[in-house]
């Protein structure tokens, strides 16, 4: 069980056929047995028609075998260690677990070092990632200087020079007159501005509030602390008409705050991160230091909440939140250790247990982790439209495995998912028609055919 | 009876009432020893023991290197103020280095909640907590339990206080689990920034006076205020948390007329406690609860590596 990353494949040309595949399309909310064509890196027909009366001649063609066929995935919160701390993470390691996992585009945080509050470090990511060949890559720009908090970044030539979208990463703005500025001034460049919604003064602890805290006697951080800032946000957005997105909604109250804020009209989007769904605050049980997270893992109760604001729609996406840390990051007290854990490669297979548990179909799902984050971050990727660009994944959503960390492609294994049974595995990943990592299975039967 | 051989001793939260039991009784062994004039047994001779202290304690090192000596083990303290661990050293690293050294027991105490159980997955020996951040003190607790018994015969249906910085508190952590596994009923008293959330739920009583909270009640634990690990204002001055909080001959009142006053010390006198309160020798146990606390770590030092030549552990080792 292993596959293969292929980075030397040349830009797709010509015509190719996916053929006998499950094609999964979250913008038409359907599922169906069909065929996709590609040419020249592009999406040039699809549906439960096409080819059905047999494979087409002259043209190469993969039997997807009854697979399922998805675009490809949209992670829009990932950090690496480039540039900064490339022991960590590089971008093209990053690349890699990215394709491993099926995701075709990636946003990229910007709190590196330095961090991306200046225009050359938007065009240094997008130029190395035209350099590595695998997934694409783009990248926010920080909302203030430095992440700070304080003064607002350059947003306008942060823009022009491609951020796709702003924000401080972990760091949340504590200050409401800079976030009021800051979505204000947005405007102007119709820029998305995305917040972790965290009270700062009440966010220092270790793991969220509760037994389980007391008893081990790590401090602790109220999930009041995310609905309170949830709530400052959602007036302020409301008072300014700024593009918010708020980022890994992670408590009950919150899906509770913003349900209402939506049903109000207001044209306010959120995401969760894969833990907030998958895993609860016992995780961090016997100090694990890879369960410590920004925010912090909560009570059952929140987490069946994230569940069902996903269901219900009232949370719009689902990101990895992809934060390498290495041994000497982790294997520490747990108060010392560096919160965050690696997620590119677990995401699918994380997320399909919403489908497997009955919560999401398949198209719906894939609105939450493909079309939905590209339509909100302005992204050509995450979709199946003719014209778009082949960014594609094939998956066995039934393959049975379990999660091992000594197996991440990652540079660093620290998931909280290590050991996790799960059902679902790529065994494909097309970028802009280029099939960028193939499982060993798949592809050698695929291509005999 | 026997006890179960433990690899570890990293805190009470799981410990069952036999093996307290059977470690309070294998103490009351070392009070007669440690009272006459050959304190020496030779039961651990050949063993080494390392008092690995993150943290300045006086007290509770000394407590544990007089066990161990008089038990007959070789005993080496490390001087974290002054070792590579200052450098930049990890603790994992220096586990392993110290690990390679081949002691029997290392004994640490870490001013993170949880280090002391990280320490213990990277090493071969036996790791005694001796108090980590805020999560648990095991001696702490069976010396104050075997201080209890002593004087009350046993801990089943006591009714204990327990006053003061709950929130920042190891010694408060342990004493709930072991006196509830024993049978005890639980009173916290304090100020509400300094209880931890969801307390409760460890099936402890909250109280926010000392009038109500120390009715009735057998044993009043008083805490050290922690000063040292608060980040902010948890209460406005040290007067008003005296006046409030503070035992002494007035509040002491509200408990039973023959409650006993035990402390973990070292004492904030004018703080917490009231000087007359801690020096009365009809109620105030906490001279014993020293005494006790060398008898409780050999105890503990024999359970865990006593090996062969305790008959007691090798029985069921």
């Amino acid at each position: 069980m292993s596959g293969r990353i292929h980075k030397a494949a040349p830009p797709h040309t010509g015509s190719t056929a996916y053929i006998n595949a499950r094609i999964v399309d979250p913008t038409g909310d359907s599922e169906y047995p069909g065929a996709v064509l590609i040419s020249d890196g592009k999406i040039a027909d699809y549906g439960p028609s096409l080819f059905a009366s047999g494979a087409p001649y002259g043209i190469q063609s993969v039997d997807c075998r009854g697979l399922f066929l998805a675009p490809g995935l949209v992670d829009t919160r990932v950090h690496t260690g480039e540039p900064g701390e490339e022991h960590k993470e590089t971008l093209e390691s990053a690349g890699s677990a990215a394709a491993v996992g099926g995701i075709t585009s990636l946003v990229l945080l910007p709190d590196n070092e330095p961090p991306f509050d200046d225009a050359s470090l938007i065009e240094f990511v997008a130029r190395r990632a035209r350099l590595i060949k695998l997934v694409n890559m783009y990248a926010y720009g920080a909302l203030t200087v430095g992440l700070e908090g304080k003064e607002l970044a350059e947003i306008g030539l942060l823009a022009e020079a491609g951020a796709v979208a702003f924000t401080d990463a972990d760091h949340s703005i504590g200050n409401a007159q800079v976030m009021r500025r800051a979505l204000y001034y947005a405007k102007a460049f119709n820029a998305l501005i995305v917040h972790l919604p965290q009270e700062p003064t009440l966010s220092g602890g270790h793991m969220t509030s509760g037994e389980m805290a007391t008893r081990l006697g790590l401090s602790g951080n109220p999930p009041l602390a995310e609905v309170m800032m949830v709530e400052r946000d959602i007036r302020l957005a409301e008072m300014t008409g700024g593009r918010l997105h708020l980022a890994k909604i992670s408590t009950a109250e919150s899906v509770v705050a913003i349900a209402a804020a939506k049903a109000r009209g207001l044209k306010i989007t959120c995401d969760t991160a894969a833990p907030y769904f998958a895993l609860n605050d016992l995780a961090v049980g016997d100090y694990r230091t890879f369960g410590k997270l920004v925010p912090p893992l909560r009570a059952e109760k929140d987490r069946l909440a994230v569940v069902e604001g996903l269901k219900d729609g009232v949370i719009d996406a689902i990101v990895s939140d992809h934060r390498p840390q290495d041994q000497d990051s982790k294997r520490v007290p747990f108060a010392q250790a560096l919160p965050g854990g690696v997620g590119l490669e677990t995401l699918l297979p994380i997320s399909l247990e919403l489908v497997h548990n009955g919560y999401l179909t398949l198209p719906r799902l894939f609105q939450r982790l493909s079309s939905t984050p590209a339509a909100l971050f302005g992204l050509p990727g995450g979709r199946l439209a003719k014209g778009a660009p082949a960014d594609l994944v094939v998956f066995d959503a039934d393959f049975a495995w379990k999660i091992d960390r000594t197996d991440l492609w990652s540079k660093t294994k620290n998931t909280p998912f290590d050991e996790r049974p799960v059902q679902g595995r790529v065994m494909a990943t097309i970028v802009g028609g280029r099939t960028i990592y193939s499982d060993d299975g798949f592809m050698a039967t695929a291509e005999a055919a | 009876m026997g006890l179960p051989r433990l690899p570890h001793l990293l805190g009470i939260e799981g410990l069952t009432p036999e093996t307290i039991s059977g470690l309070l009784d294998l103490s009351e062994n070392y009070i007669d020893q440690n009272r006459s004039i050959d304190k020496r047994r030779d039961l651990l001779g050949g063993r080494t023991v390392i008092n690995l202290f993150f943290e300045n304690s006086t007290r509770t090192r000394t407590s544990f290197e007089v066990a161990a000596r008089r038990l007959g083990a070789d005993v080496i303290n490390m001087d974290v103020a002054t070792s590579s661990v200052r450098k930049g050293e990890t603790l994992l690293d220096t586990a392993m280095t110290l690990n390679a050294m081949r002691p029997d027991a290392i004994v640490v105490r870490h001013g993170e909640s949880g280090a002391v159980n990280l320490l213990a997955q990277k090493v071969n020996c036996a790791v005694i907590n001796g108090g980590d951040g805020q999560h648990e003190h095991p001696t702490q607790a069976l010396l104050d339990a075997l201080t209890i018994r002593r004087r009350r015969g046993g801990l089943q249906g006591l009714l204990v206080a327990i006053c003061g910085d709950i929130m920042h508190s190891r010694v408060a952590r342990s004493n709930i689990h072991l006196l509830q596994i024993m049978g005890a009923r639980v009173r916290v008293i304090g100020p509400p920034t300094l209880m931890p959330t969801d307390i409760e739920k460890m099936g402890v009583e909250v109280h926010y006076s000392m009038k109500t909270g120390l009715k009735d009640v057998d044993i009043v634990m008083m805490l050290r205020l922690q000063t040292e690990r608060m980040q902010g204002s948890f209460v406005p001055s040290i007067s008003e948390y005296f006046h409030f909080f503070g035992l002494d001959h007035a509040k002491l009142k509200f408990a039973k007329p023959d409650a006993l006053i035990m402390h973990p010390g070292p004492m904030n006198r004018g703080v917490e406690i009231d000087s007359e309160v801690a020096d009365d020798l009809d109620r105030s146990v906490i001279h014993e609860q020293v005494e006790m606390g060398v008898a409780v770590r050999m105890a503990c030092l024999e359970a865990l590596i006593g090996g062969r030549r305790n008959a007691l552990v090798g029985a069921v080792a």
